[in-house]
């Protein structure tokens, strides 16, 4: 478990936080530029000091007030991967990396070949910084962060300063890091798709403090966070449970009572595989469907129906009651407010919900409990 | 050497064997100095900062004359380290080194600050985090990043110390052998009749040592640059 409370005044701005994330896991930081992500992770990596709180990993306690412990910052033993590389230009690469491994503090459990591999440095040991690529440094960054053997990993904004290409070539190594290593992390960014490709947790930041916070399935649903990513990437997110393979060797994946058919490839029956279901993707009907195009349908009943500006957002309950209270699965819909009119839609009404595609976010072979 | 006569061959060893001297005394301090300034708040920050530029504005002949106050044979730092180490500066060319190292101290300073200052403090908060602790930090990350400006601030207080003048003479006099110069030589040689050429020959002499020394500076920063690829 990471424990953070923290508070900071600087200047005019207040920073006051509060959040727990279980470990291991990836916890994103997620909020709008100048909110206050990157001090928090400051104050994580012992960089900054916050003037009231306690930073706790695990058992460690890295900083209480209180308590007069305030680890420095060499002795936490937390990688930090910051939004520029940060690679010591008078080195190579080979040298940024043993300069890590050499001042490793614990055993290591990510050897120096794995790290090599995984992230693909290979090629580059000889260069010198300057001879990389952006997404080039990140990586070596990455793992010169991983070589110093750390017990969490943060990482502020990692992709920022990559354009979109890179972005999307080295998103890939993030997911590789969070599935082979079972390495707590601090994701920070602004970006939504990151989050929901890399994050197990989210803690949404505004101003300063934390708005909420929860798992990604939970929070997928939280009208805060809704509200700060724009109207297309509202969606649900949902863990479903392969039950086998289709016709046309599709998958079947359960969600709640119903079920749906995706194309992927080597997930086992039995493991469980993160969805996300768009808001826009979804189409509400009233009755059982036929004749049409879209092969995934999903009964459930509306448990409500929010005004969402130029649209409605309904909230449709597709039963098996796993989630507390006794409610099922929830997956958001977002339909024409005349639509809402026309279908007498409102808590309680049986509908079935039509999934035009799905975004598939494989958590099967990761190192975390729930997989 | 063929071409320089046996004096001129003498005081130019003598020059170089003060100016390297005087740069060994001096580099150390300078980098101490030059972090405090550059690093550190504290009372009396303002007063060091004009201290260590005295030099820039006193006449030499005021900077020697301190210094045999201070290190006379009877002076208080003088005696001491004649006392307790059988250090003796007066009339020597650890004198003239010490002269040398006070009067180019500045210069030095000047250097390595403006090279610290370039120095990313991001880059020492990434090893920090890496587990290295100040010394380590400071040896391994700021110090190789600093070499540049080091380098040029040695290289220019070696410069300048071939071509001290007013503070060793007052401070360890004119001893041919032992604190005789370049530019001592070459005041001898104007103060004796028909020395003019010997003049010429030693002020050739310094033109020479400068110009290679300002040449070796900037090869050197432009190696380093390329190595950091900027």
């Amino acid at each position: 478990m990471l424990d953070v409370a923290a508070t900071k005044q600087r200047g005019a701005f207040h920073l006051d936080v509060r959040f727990e994330s279980p470990t291991p896991g990836v916890v994103a930081l997620f909020g709008p530029s100048g909110c206050g992500k990157t001090t928090v992770v400051n104050m994580i990596a012992g960089l900054l000091r916050p003037e009231r709180g306690r930073i706790a990993l695990n058992d460690t306690v890295l900083f209480d007030l209180d308590l007069g412990i305030d680890v420095p910052v060499e002795k936490r033993g937390i990688g930090y991967v910051f939004q520029d590389p940060r690679l010591f230009p008078h080195l190579n690469v080979a040298g940024n990396l043993k300069y890590a491994e050499r001042r490793a503090a614990r055993t290591a459990a990510i050897g120096f070949d794995r790290v090599v591999g995984l992230l693909e440095l290979q090629p580059l040991m000889t260069r010198r910084v300057h001879q990389l690529s952006g997404g080039e440094k990140q990586r070596v960054a990455i793992g010169r962060a991983l070589l110093s053997q750390p017990r969490l990993l943060l990482l502020d904004e990692p992709l920022a300063s990559l354009d979109r290409e890179r972005r999307d070539e080295l998103l890939p190594y993030l997911e590789t890091l969070r599935d082979q290593l079972s390495l707590p992390m601090v994701y920070v960014s602004h970006q939504f798709d990151e989050v929901l490709r890399l994050a197990t947790h989210i803690v949404l930041m505004q101003s300063g403090g934390v708005a909420a916070q929860g798992g990604i399935g939970a929070m997928s649903l939280d009208p805060r966070l809704r509200a700060m990513i724009g109207p297309d990437a509202v969606g649900a997110v949902l863990d479903g449970t392969v039950i086998g393979r289709g016709a046309m060797g599709l998958l079947r994946v359960r969600l709640g009572e119903g079920e749906i058919q995706v194309i992927a490839a080597g997930s086992a029956v039995g493991t469980t595989l993160r969805v996300l279901l768009l808001a826009r993707d979804i189409i509400v009907a009233t009755q059982t469907p036929q004749g049409l195009s879209v092969r995934n349908s999903l009964k459930g009943v509306v448990s409500a129906v929010e005004d969402d500006g130029a649209s409605d957002l309904v909230s449709i309950d597709i039963g098996g009651g796993t989630v507390s209270g006794g409610r099922g699965p929830t997956i958001l819909a977002r339909i024409t407010k005349a639509a809402t009119r026309e279908l007498v839609l409102a808590p309680g009404k049986t509908v079935w919900a039509l999934v035009k595609s799905v975004s598939l976010r494989d958590v099967t072979s990761s190192g975390f409990p729930h997989a | 050497m063929v071409w320089l006569s046996p004096d001129e061959s003498e005081a130019l060893h003598l020059s170089l064997s003060v100016a390297l001297r005087s740069v060994a005394i001096s580099a150390p301090a300078a980098l101490a100095v030059a972090w405090l300034l550059t690093r550190r708040r504290f009372l009396g920050h303002t007063l060091l900062d004009a201290m260590v530029h005295l030099p820039l504005v006193l006449p030499p002949v005021a900077v020697g004359y301190v210094l045999l106050i201070l290190f006379g044979a009877r002076g208080p730092i003088g005696g001491w380290l004649e006392r307790s180490f059988g250090i003796h500066l007066i009339f020597t060319r650890n004198g003239a080194a010490l002269a040398t190292a006070v009067m180019s101290f500045p210069l030095m300073v000047r250097a390595i600050r403006i090279s610290l200052e370039s120095v990313d403090r991001g880059l020492e908060d990434a090893a920090r985090t890496l587990g290295a602790g100040a010394f380590d930090r400071f040896a391994t990350v700021s110090l190789p990043l600093m070499l540049p400006g080091l380098l040029a601030g040695a290289i220019t207080a070696f410069s300048a110390a071939l071509g001290e003048f007013g503070a060793v003479i007052t401070f360890v006099s004119n001893i041919p052998g032992e604190t005789r110069t370049l530019p001592l030589a070459l005041y001898s040689a104007l103060q004796e009749p028909g020395g003019e050429h010997a003049a010429a020959r030693l002020a050739i002499l310094s033109v020479t040592l400068g110009l290679a020394g300002l040449w070796v500076s900037e090869w050197f920063a432009r190696g380093v640059r390329r190595m950091l690829g900027r």
